[in-house]
């Protein structure tokens, strides 16, 4: 085993460990820390795929943003009094069932599908040339080990992916502008009295 | 051993049912929130897998950024509407919010 499995390993069970204590803690504010672990986990997951910009931006938008709005969600909808009042065993072993069917047939599906790499392709029968192909590669790899993928991401959010990248910019702006809306108190009517003078 | 594709597969497999779990078995609805993140970074490790083992370009890493990026906005407008509806309910189990009108 060398140092690549064991960092995944350590990886894989920080990222797996947290997401149950995220999924079955009872306390909703434990659970939001514990997803703290679980994106670190998933980003050192992707350090290890060679997909380094990712890893940071995985960093930056879930711990420093998403987290952060999920906390304060917790933290202003929280009662003092949290008590499940009814009982919660009604959706739970549907929930349950279904996850686990579902679990069954991925893991299923992922050990019956034979992976092929670009080595056990039958070359012969394909239009393709392998010797094309194993230079693509090549070179792919030695642009990912030298300098990273940031800059290939970001000549292609300017090229290949100039117009999905302007439209998911202005999905976003709309977004907050929605979301900011959305969240603001309503205006005090004395308050609108005020202001009109 | 060697840690090939199918590892990360099953480690993305296994975060996508926790995912889904957590949305169909808890009341919070920010905790349903949670579970809805967990699938999206779920679906993304499965993307940057197939880039590094299948593809020899950077398709699957492009999609994982628009994830992350639509991510950010549905959870940025989620919360929103939780907010609103803890306003309204004050509560923010799913099961209550169960009105239209008010």
């Amino acid at each position: 085993m060398g140092a690549f499995e064991i960092i995944f390993f350590l990886f894989a069970v920080i990222t797996l460990a947290s997401a149950c204590v995220v999924v079955f803690s009872k306390n909703i504010v434990y659970s939001a820390f514990s997803l703290v672990f679980t994106f670190f986990g998933v980003a050192g997951l992707y350090v290890l795929l060679n997909a380094d910009f990712l890893a940071v931006t995985q960093l930056l938008v879930y711990v420093g943003g998403i987290l952060i709005l999920l906390i304060f969600g917790v933290m202003l909808t929280n009662k003092v009094v949290n008590v499940d009042v009814r009982s919660s065993g009604s959706t739970k072993v549907p929930a349950f069932i279904i996850s686990g069917i579902i679990l069954i047939g991925l893991v299923g599906a992922i050990f019956q599908t034979h992976w092929i790499s670009y080595k056990d392709v039958p070359w012969s029968r394909s239009p393709w040339n392998k010797d094309a192909v194993t230079q693509a590669l090549t070179e792919y790899v030695k642009v990912q080990g030298s300098e990273g993928t940031a800059t290939t991401i970001g000549k292609l959010f300017l090229t290949d992916y100039l117009l999905p990248f302007e439209i998911v910019s202005i999905v976003l702006l709309i977004a907050l502008i929605g979301a900011a809306m959305i969240a603001r108190r309503e205006p005090d009517p004395a308050d609108e009295a005020l202001d009109s003078f | 051993m060697t840690v090939g594709l199918e590892h990360f597969l099953i480690v993305s497999a296994v975060l996508f049912v926790l995912g889904l779990y957590a949305m169909l078995s808890r009341r919070n609805a920010i905790a349903v929130l949670m579970g809805i993140e967990l699938i999206l970074n779920a679906a993304n490790i499965n993307f940057i897998a197939f880039t590094r083992y299948g593809a020899v370009n950077m398709n699957g890493q492009m999609s994982a950024v628009f994830v992350i990026v639509i991510a950010a906005a549905e959870a940025a407008v989620a919360l929103a509407i939780v907010l609103n509806i803890y306003k309204n309910f004050h509560s923010v189990s799913v099961p209550d919010v169960d009105k239209l009108r008010d």
